[in-house]
């Protein structure tokens, strides 16, 4: 009977965060017109081929370089204009969405994944585990971010599987230290110390009693992180690094528009607005994540 | 303080040594021959090979060669190029002032702009002004500088053609470098438009380099602000009947600036992420556009070094950032 007690007032108590959560949320406009925006860009990730108008690899040889609809000389059935080689403008935006998705989920979940692993036994263990650690982390964090993953890049050899490794590879410090610094403040905690008296091991104290209380800053640098990895995915597509042509990411479509600047402004502005425009949306809930999760850092 | 010092610069070597230990395991964990690749040359003849081999010290064990590696560094050999044949640090130093100086200017731009902004939208906190400034700061923050930089070319070089697309000066004009900042060479050779020209080179790389940290100093700026104003001695100052100008001015400020010069520190290693980016877009011969050009070029002693010159670099200037620190903010030092 007690049993069911408890876990009824644990579901209530779970419902309670969760509007709480919702209330600070709902506080932040931005946040809320960003989370709308990300919402916008996963369904047009998922429902890309009911979307889009055009296959985004057709190569339609009688429109290269329609400018848009509403411009001069644009056509009825390319609403964006095509590009170099004919292919909607739109469509190609639209499954583009898809590789930002995906790379963004990719890189966090490695980076997250490997700097929490890292970041606990770090702080659980202290000492000169700790010590070594956090060295190797100030190695990685000593060389500029984009300067890293290129020559990971070269290393790897160019790709978007390459270049997303790449990417987590270098973002794994932060979250390993952010880690390690929840950890060593909770340790020291009563609670920690109930549950090692009550006999849980080191793991179990590790991934099941302190990991849950060191989540929430976590959640804000992986949103954070989300943003930067959309932005440097297509840095190195744009650099010949990400993912190779013909594939509509972002970048990579912005490289292959390069030499059309100075003729066809469309090719040119559409990708990097869309970049833009996800990568702001990104960072607007963000913020409102963290005023909710973490009033500690809460903007004043 | 010197102990302050000698403790931050104990601290350095562990983190120079793994930076060196990375640029050494570079070359060795790429895929193929690093004979071949360190050499360059395709072809060999098996004698030719074992020739090479020992020339670049790969005969030797791995400890051994990463000793020679770190004892080459530190009497200055950073290797050939395999593209120019010229010594990488020599080819580093060449470029390296067009670097500095477009970063130099950036960060100029950026603090110059994002200080007083977010002291204003801190003072008005929730105006107008304060909202306008903060959205366009995270539009900023989130802004794909690759293409922030393709679009002014579009407008001012294309549409206005107010400016040039690429380079540091127009071909019509020469002289001697003297200190390898184009700004000061050009006016120091005398030669009518010179300096004119360097500048209208110079403003698009800048602007678009500033973009980023700009974003980041003036947040940074308002949220110090806004969290020193809350603070007793300000409340105290503004009780006594001191002049707001002169609060905002000599309490609050002096106080904010220390986070904030952080932060404009903090900032030379996004610089140099985003030099890459913007020497690329606009032809600047800096050492971002060289690594890049290298790394396509397999370029790999070019790579190496340039990669640990300038992990180096941004160490060092770390690491005046926290001595700084340090001055301006005394309870830091004591700890």
């Amino acid at each position: 009977m007690t049993d069911t007690a408890v876990r009824l007032s644990d579901a209530a108590i779970r419902r309670r965060m969760i509007a709480d959560f919702w209330f600070y949320f709902r506080q932040n406009r931005g946040a809320v017109v960003g989370l709308f925006v990300f919402l916008l860009l996963v369904i047009m990730a998922v429902f890309a081929a009911v979307l889009a108008p055009h296959d985004p690899t057709q190569q339609y040889r009688d429109a290269l370089l329609v400018p848009p609809v509403w411009a001069e000389g644009g056509r009825e059935g390319f609403l964006l204009g095509t590009d170099a080689v004919g292919r909607d403008m739109l469509s190609r935006l639209i499954y583009g969405a898809q590789y930002s998705l995906f790379i963004g989920i990719v890189v966090v979940s490695i980076a997250l994944l490997g700097g929490i692993v890292i970041g606990l036994v770090a702080g659980f263990f202290g000492g000169w585990v700790d010590t070594v650690i956090m060295r190797v982390m100030d190695v990685i964090l000593a060389f500029p971010s984009l300067l890293l993953a290129l020559v990971l890049v070269a290393i790897l050899g160019p790709g978007l599987t390459n270049a997303m490794i790449a990417i987590a590879i270098v973002y794994q410090p932060h979250f390993a230290r952010l880690t390690r610094a929840s950890v060593m403040g909770e340790k020291a905690r009563e609670y920690v110390t109930a549950a090692r008296v009550a006999g849980a091991g080191n793991l179990r104290l590790m991934f099941r009693t302190i990991l849950p209380n060191c989540l929430a800053p976590l959640i804000v640098q992986a949103t954070l992180s989300f943003s930067s990895a959309v932005l440097d995915s297509a840095a190195l597509g744009f650099l010949g690094m990400g993912a190779q042509p013909p594939a509509s990411e972002w970048g990579t479509m912005l490289a292959e528009a390069r030499e059309f600047i100075l003729r066809a402004w469309w090719v040119v502005t559409f990708p990097g607005l869309a970049i833009l425009i996800s990568v702001l949306a990104i960072n607007l809930m963000g913020d409102g994540l963290r005023d909710a999760l973490d009033p500690k850092l809460k903007r004043s | 303080m010197i102990r302050f010092i000698l403790g931050k610069l104990l601290y350095l070597v562990p983190t120079f040594l793994g930076i060196t230990l990375i640029a050494f395991g570079f070359v060795r964990v790429l895929p193929g021959d690093p004979v071949l690749l360190m050499a360059g040359e395709r072809g060999l003849t098996p004698e030719r090979h074992a020739e090479l081999s020992a020339q670049l010290g790969f005969d030797k064990p791995v400890w051994m060669q990463y000793l020679d590696f770190l004892g080459r560094l530190l009497h200055g050999d950073f290797g050939i190029s395999l593209v120019t044949k010229k010594p990488v640090l020599t080819e580093f130093m060449a470029l390296f002032p067009a670097t500095v100086e477009l970063g130099f200017c950036a960060i100029v731009i950026a603090t110059l702009i994002g200080v007083p902004v977010g002291v204003i939208a801190a003072i008005r906190r929730g105006s107008w002004f304060d909202q306008v400034s903060m959205t366009t700061a995270l539009v900023g923050f989130s802004m794909p500088i690759f293409w922030w930089g393709l679009l002014l070319i579009i407008l001012f070089s294309g549409i206005l053609q107010w400016t040039p697309v690429s380079g540091r000066i127009s071909l019509m004009y020469f002289f001697p470098p003297v200190t390898g900042f184009m700004l000061i060479d050009s006016l120091l050779s005398g030669q009518e438009g010179a300096f004119r020209s360097a500048l209208s080179h110079l403003i698009l790389p800048s602007v678009v380099l500033a973009t980023i940290p700009l974003a980041v100093i003036a947040r940074q700026t308002r949220s110090a602000m806004l969290e020193v104003m809350g603070e007793d001695y300000v409340r105290t100052a503004r009780a006594k009947g001191m002049a707001p100008a002169r609060v905002v001015g000599v309490h609050a400020l002096r106080n904010a600036m220390i986070p904030v010069v952080t932060t404009i520190g903090l900032q030379i290693g996004v610089l140099m992420a985003g030099a890459i980016l913007t020497e690329t877009i606009f032809s600047w011969p800096g050492i971002g556009k060289w690594m890049i050009d290298s790394i396509s070029r397999r370029d790999y002693p070019v790579v190496q070094s340039g990669l640990l010159l300038i992990a180096v670099l941004v160490m060092v200037v770390n690491l005046i950032v926290d001595l700084t620190y340090g001055l301006i903010n005394p309870r830091i030092r004591h700890r």
